[in-house]
């Protein structure tokens, strides 16, 4: 077995066209993120700093769109829309990355730990799994005939005498949008938990309980530090899609509830592009502080 | 049968896991019955009998929307996005297996675009095609093609920029679920061929795509399926015509009959339809690869 894997490494170097085959195997992938990822975020960039009028962007180099965003940030008592706006979304992101991290991990902790056939293990792990496929939007209206005046929930309330009245605040709330969050966006979290607690060696929880550990001890000081990347993987995957959402916040929250994603839509609807363009640079900047602060050194592709 | 005691603390799990379950497929499968809701029925329980009343009424379609003609359009482009998500993706792997240089910077862009908000992609490649569009206008003016430029729209659509802003999304998933394959495979197979005398075209073609055709199958599935539910990234890079999850999320607010839980289950039932055929193809393809691997 291990002449293989000392014979298996040598390969490209052996055979000097190798390399030349590699870039070319790359080339589309690359030029597709090329094209359509790091060119848009490159104009993304310098359209901020352009001008514009009612009917197109005026080429320029100006700060007025940052000014624009952050007018009266500086000066006023009161909080300025877009501090507001992000405080509104940070508050989401945090809500729904604490549910999201316990409702995952609890989830994994007992696929990974408490089913003892792999089978079913398998099975059980599809399961949580499958709706991740289907259509994001399907599942929140999915929510209206459950959490409407008229829905389920108030319903069964209603008739348990638990209220008076239908509670008008489950659908078209931040209670519908963070259920809804959680409900779509768990599954990020699953998968990296589950995908580390797989790779933890059984033998240390043996170890752990041999030396007298009680269960809630080994969770804590075994578990839970072996989950870490896990836990990291599915904590940036949960916040960044958080702190660009517009289309839950939308739907869920009646097109009502501000986020930045919604703003930078509203403003491309009124063709404001260089505005919006400022407002993406700035959350940009945001979420690569959050994730920065997250990571500190995860390497993603040890982990699969 | 005797069982093991199980671990304190299982049936609470259990019970939650439970929960997490129906709380998952609960809403999902509420909307599948309410769509099948009588004639006189509305958007929320009780149902008032049973009829396809209301997917009659999608088929002669929804206002002034045409959800056939979206279906379609969303058909076709999810299923180009396969192809080109199983085809880049399974190259890209190839070529990390090898000596590529820049890789680890590559990688590094496709996570990037993972986890970047889809708003700031969107934005990004809707600017970059009206900015496409002036430069194809002005340049139509200068040479003063009056008649082309009159017809010109605009560059934006479903088979370029909507395209493209699908692909930063399937191909990191794509890519990273080869990283996975690749990291289970055993080369010495590949070894094998190559010391029989097999060019690197025939060693692919006969030895490892056999093995990861299962697993390239589940890419295929990511690649159709993502993109048929694709909102966020499309929204801003798209062009005069919507795809099905666009309409669909406009819908939302005009739409207050049934007929908007049955469009729901038509796209869910495409959805679960393509998962079928991914599971059904990829087991098909192990099983036909255990059969006829053996000498």
């Amino acid at each position: 077995m291990s002449t293989h894997v000392t014979n298996s490494h040598p390969v490209s170097a052996r055979a000097p066209g190798r390399t030349l085959a590699a870039w070319w195997q790359a080339l589309p992938l690359t030029t597709v993120f090329a094209l359509f990822f790091l060119m848009p975020l490159a104009l993304v960039l310098m359209v901020s700093f352009w001008d514009y009028n009612q009917y197109e962007m005026l080429p320029d180099f100006t700060f007025k769109n940052y000014i624009a965003v952050f007018d009266g940030c500086l000066s006023g008592e009161d909080m300025c829309v877009t501090f507001k706006t992000y405080l509104s979304t940070l508050k989401f992101s945090l809500l729904v990355w604490f549910l999201t991290l316990i409702v995952g991990f609890t989830v994994s902790y007992f696929l990974a730990f408490h089913v003892r056939s792999s089978g079913v293990q398998v099975v059980l792990f599809v399961l949580c799994t499958i709706p991740f496929w289907t259509s994001n939007v399907i599942r929140m209206i999915a929510w209206v005939p459950l959490l409407g005046r008229n829905g389920l929930v108030n319903d069964i309330l209603v008739r348990l005498g638990a209220v008076d009245q239908p509670v008008e605040w489950l659908l078209f709330s931040s209670f519908s949008v963070v259920l809804a969050f959680v409900h779509l966006f768990s599954t990020f979290m699953i998968v990296p938990i589950f995908n580390s607690m797989m790779r933890i060696d059984r033998s240390l929880l043996e170890a752990a309980a041999d030396s007298g550990a009680t269960a809630w001890q080994t969770l804590w000081n075994v578990i839970v530090p072996l989950c870490r990347t896990g836990i990291i993987i599915g904590s940036i995957f949960v916040i960044t899609i958080v702190m660009g959402d517009f289309v839950t916040i939308g739907v869920m929250g009646g097109q009502q509830i501000a986020s930045v994603g919604k703003i930078i839509q509203v403003q491309t609807s009124y063709l404001q592009f260089p505005l919006a363009a400022a407002n993406a640079v700035i959350l940009l900047s945001v979420v690569l502080m959050i994730i920065w602060a997250l990571t500190r050194m995860v390497d993603i592709r040890k982990e699969l | 049968m005797t069982r093991e005691k199980r671990a304190p603390g299982f049936w609470p799990l259990a019970i939650f896991f439970a929960a997490y379950v129906l709380f998952l497929y609960g809403p999902m499968l509420v909307i599948v019955a309410l769509s099948f809701q009588g004639p006189e029925g509305g958007l929320t329980f009780p149902m008032r009998g049973w009829s396809t009343h209301w997917f009659q009424k999608l088929a002669n379609g929804l206002g002034s929307v045409d959800i056939g003609s979206a279906l379609w359009r969303s058909l076709g482009l999810g299923l180009t996005v396969m192809v080109f998500t199983v085809v880049f993706s399974v190259l890209a792997g190839l070529a990390f297996r090898k000596k590529l240089r820049g890789g680890s910077m590559l990688f590094f862009v496709v996570v990037a675009s993972l986890i970047m908000p889809s708003i700031i992609v969107s934005l990004g490649i809707g600017l970059e095609f009206r900015l496409l569009d002036t430069v194809i206008k002005t340049l139509l003016e200068a040479w003063g093609m009056q008649g082309a430029l009159e017809s010109y729209g605009t560059a934006l659509g479903i088979y370029t920029s909507a395209l493209g802003a699908h692909l930063t999304w399937t191909l990191p998933f794509g890519l990273l679920i080869m990283f996975a394959i690749f990291n289970r495979f055993n080369p010495a197979y590949e070894e094998a061929a190559r010391d029989l005398g097999a060019t690197p075209w025939q060693c692919f073609r006969h030895v490892v795509l056999p093995l990861i055709a299962p697993s390239v199958v589940g890419i295929g599935m990511f690649g159709f399926t993502l993109s048929w539910d694709e909102i966020a990234r499309t929204s801003q890079a798209i062009g005069d015509v919507n795809t099905l999850p666009l309409e669909l999320q406009g819908l939302t607010t005009t739409v207050t009959t049934p007929s908007i839980y049955a469009l729901g289950t038509v796209t869910m039932v495409v959805s679960f339809l393509v998962m079928g055929m991914a599971v059904g193809l990829s087991s098909m393809l192990g099983k036909r690869h255990k059969a006829g691997g053996k000498p």
